[in-house]
């Protein structure tokens, strides 16, 4: 025999069956019970300012590690319907925002049916958006957004404009069209390098927010380009960006970070959860913040919830955590700490909440302006597509931004763009 | 008998070793290009055939070339198609020439030639995704550095993103400075298997050194020039990255108006926004036919200019 050829045929079939097993293992998961230590990952966008619970929560449960991701609003929301699709990927815990968990709420078999009973607990509207056709309950509200407007009083000083909040609150209280008009005179004399407003998407974006049908009508059809109250929104934004009181910037994007650190903007659309951004984004700021009413009434602009995917290992830890990172306390501890606005009603007239002053806002009374809103909420139906809509939209506004179109014809382009979103 | 059987024994796996054991070590590479090569790639044919949502767990209906239709009338496509030429036109030529330039430079006596040498190369192992970012900053509109430097000579400053030209030419010069060190190198290569009595001789014939170039550099490299210039091709028609995160909002639409969306990306926001993944793949193949082509093309041009060269 010649050892050295059945050695290299050897070789040769063991590399090859080498690399095909390789490729074939796949990674199993036991089923998380008992005393196990086991993570928990919890995917989500932005700051839902959870930092300090999970600390919380892992000293209780000594068996359980929680992992946060954190990816951008969009991106996160593609990733979640990709993982869904797929089969596999998604944390055990996905938050999922006011604009898609329409399009979530569709695919209601994919997610772990949270049942009902903490249905009293919450906002009667938060409580319906999340629920699928069959009743199931595919996730826990977080937080609602209400709205009101932040502003840099520092600079409308220097602007010699009214900077108590009580005052400019009664500025614009009028309405949007007061809005701009202070805006007009805040641009005449303001610092340089300061526009009025962040961006003509997140204008429009409250704007529409306080209107009682949006983007879609209850049969889930768009409504885009026959709803006059979207018509107005764009108009009303329209003529605040040709009054050059825009800094052209988008929501969330890198070059909106920097803008807080520059200070490129005085005012900036607010529903509660931005009040966590702007802490994040403009610490050296603290105490030049503030926050009035927003003109034209009450409305909402996003707001969270946290579902369980099935596709989950640990389904029965991960519900549990979701519960628990959403019950009455933990939304009061995160209204508090970061400022999200709890989903839940028998919090507003709790005085830790309602008389809750925010240091970082000059100690405004975000408590009280903030559930008084809440209370006042006309909630909005918002249908599958209403996150990608809203991107549509303001991509329309950028293109008046940048000049590169006119508003007739970002309008046109808009409209077609969103039925096709439809299709 | 017991001799015979053992020798026929020895010839047969004899045989088996010298025929046999070649195929055995391909092997691996045929399986795995056949799991996650061409099963893919007839697999996404077969998917562009019909009208498939990714979302409904794939439930999908046979629909023939419906898919293709409506991508010939779809602007939007056109509208990718003409970008990623755009951006290939405008990163390649120069990233190219730059690349035979440099490589030229490399090959002669310099002082830390071999760190130079390594150096081209950095460009090209540093992640796409942080290059990317840096880059859309250094673009950036209001704080950008090269909004800065260009006001010292009164230009701008430009919006960057907003244009057609400005975020081709932006995006265009990030895959270029990616990938022109990796095509210099493989230029330094072979030139350096160029015999040295070549040039010794032109040297005796007076011949400058841009005639030396002219005249022996470029046509010894031409099987060189045809291969970079058709790989250059397939990678810069797949452009994705870079216009993807070059965008400010990160949304794969390439801007407000699409001005600097391409056809990867086009595919990937039908497939994985819209999860419409029988349009997706009707994309794919399409892009796949429109890189052979440019590739077959470039393949034939780059032939003939280094042959008019001789």
């Amino acid at each position: 025999m010649h050892p050295n050829r059945l050695l290299r045929l050897a070789a040769a079939a063991l590399a090859a069956g080498v690399l095909l097993t390789a490729c074939g293992t796949g990674t199993d998961g036991g089923s998380g019970s008992g005393n196990e230590k086991i993570t928990l990952n919890v995917n989500l966008f932005g700051n839902f300012g959870y930092q300090d619970l999970y600390a919380e929560y892992q000293n209780s449960h000594p068996n359980i590690t929680i992992q946060e991701h954190t990816a951008a609003y969009n991106d996160h929301h593609r990733d979640l319907i990709t993982h869904l699709a797929t089969g596999s990927g998604a944390g055990d815990i996905e938050g999922v925002d006011t604009g898609f968990i329409a399009q979530m709420r569709e695919r209601g078999n994919l997610f772990v049916d949270l049942g009902k009973d903490r249905q009293s607990e919450y906002l009667d509207w938060k409580w319906a958006a999340s629920l699928a056709k069959d009743g199931k309950q595919i996730g826990y509200g977080t937080d609602v957004g209400g709205l009101a407007i932040c502003y840099r009083r520092d600079l409308f000083e220097k602007a010699g404009m009214p900077f108590d909040r009580d005052q400019v609150s009664a500025a614009w209280g009028g309405g949007w069209d007061k809005y701009i008009e202070f805006g007009k005179r805040y641009a005449a004399k303001a610092p340089a390098g300061s526009a009025f407003f962040d961006g003509g998407g997140q204008l429009f974006n409250a704007v529409i927010g306080q209107a009682p049908v949006g983007y879609y009508n209850e049969d889930d059809a768009i409504v885009v380009g026959t709803n006059p109250d979207v018509r107005k929104a764009w108009d009303l934004t329209v003529q605040a960006i040709q009054s050059n009181l825009s800094a052209k910037l988008i929501g969330s994007s890198q070059e909106w970070n920097n803008g807080f650190a520059k200070d490129q903007f005085a005012t900036i659309a607010c529903p509660a959860w931005m009040m966590t951004k702007i802490k994040d984004q403009a610490k050296h700021a603290a105490g030049k913040w503030d926050v009035a009413s927003v003109p034209g009434g009450g409305g909402n602009w996003g707001g969270s919830y946290l579902t369980v995917p099935k596709q989950g290992k640990h389904i029965e830890e991960a519900k549990k955590l979701a519960a628990w990172l959403t019950a009455p306390e933990q939304q009061a501890k995160v209204f508090t700490a970061r400022g999200n606005l709890p989903s839940i009603p028998a919090l507003y007239d709790k005085p830790e909440i309602a008389q809750y002053k925010d240091a970082f806002f000059n100690n405004a009374p975000v408590g009280q302006l903030f559930t008084t809103a809440a209370k006042q909420l006309k909630p909005q139906y918002q249908g599958p597509r209403a996150g990608d809509v809203q991107t549509t939209i303001r991509d329309a506004l950028v293109r008046i931004e940048q000049g590169k179109q006119s508003p007739d014809e970002s309008w046109k382009q808009m409209v077609s763009d969103v039925e096709r979103l439809a299709k | 008998m017991a001799t015979y059987l053992h020798q026929a024994r020895r010839a047969g796996l004899s045989r088996l070793d010298t025929k046999g054991s070649p195929y055995l070590y391909i092997l691996p590479f045929f399986l795995l290009f056949g799991a996650f090569g061409l099963f893919p790639l007839l697999y996404t044919a077969y998917v562009s055939f019909n009208d498939w949502d990714l979302l409904d767990s794939g439930s999908h209906r046979w629909v023939g070339l419906a898919n293709y239709r409506e991508m010939l009338q779809d602007a939007y496509f056109w509208n990718a198609l003409g970008n990623t030429l755009s951006i290939w036109v405008l990163s390649t030529v120069p990233q190219l020439l730059a690349a035979l330039w440099i490589a030229h430079l490399l090959n002669h006596r310099l002082r830390a030639r071999t760190a130079l040498r390594m150096g081209v190369l950095l460009p090209n192992v540093t992640s796409i995704v942080a290059v990317t970012i840096v880059f859309t900053q250094l673009f950036g509109r209001d704080f950008g550095m090269v909004n800065w430097a260009l006001g010292f000579v009164g230009i701008g400053p430009i919006d960057w993103q907003a244009n057609t030209w400005s975020s081709h030419l932006a995006i265009s010069f990030i895959v270029a400075w990616r990938w022109t060190g990796y095509n210099a190198l493989i230029y330094l290569a072979s030139m350096q298997a160029i015999p040295h009595h070549l040039y010794e001789a032109a040297d005796l014939d007076g011949a400058s050194q841009g005639q030396q170039f002219r005249r022996i550099t470029v046509p010894m490299l031409r099987p060189t020039i045809i291969f970079t210039t058709v790989i250059s091709t397939i990678g810069g028609l797949q452009i994705m990255a870079e216009p993807l995160l070059f965008a400010s909002s990160q949304t794969p639409t390439g801007g407000s108006d699409r001005q600097f969306q391409t056809v990867a990306l086009f595919m990937y926001e039908q497939g994985f926004r819209e999860f419409r993944f029988g349009y997706a793949s009707a994309v794919a193949w399409t892009l796949c036919l429109v890189i052979a082509i440019f590739a077959i093309i470039n393949f034939l041009l780059t032939r003939r200019i280094a042959k008019d060269e001789d």
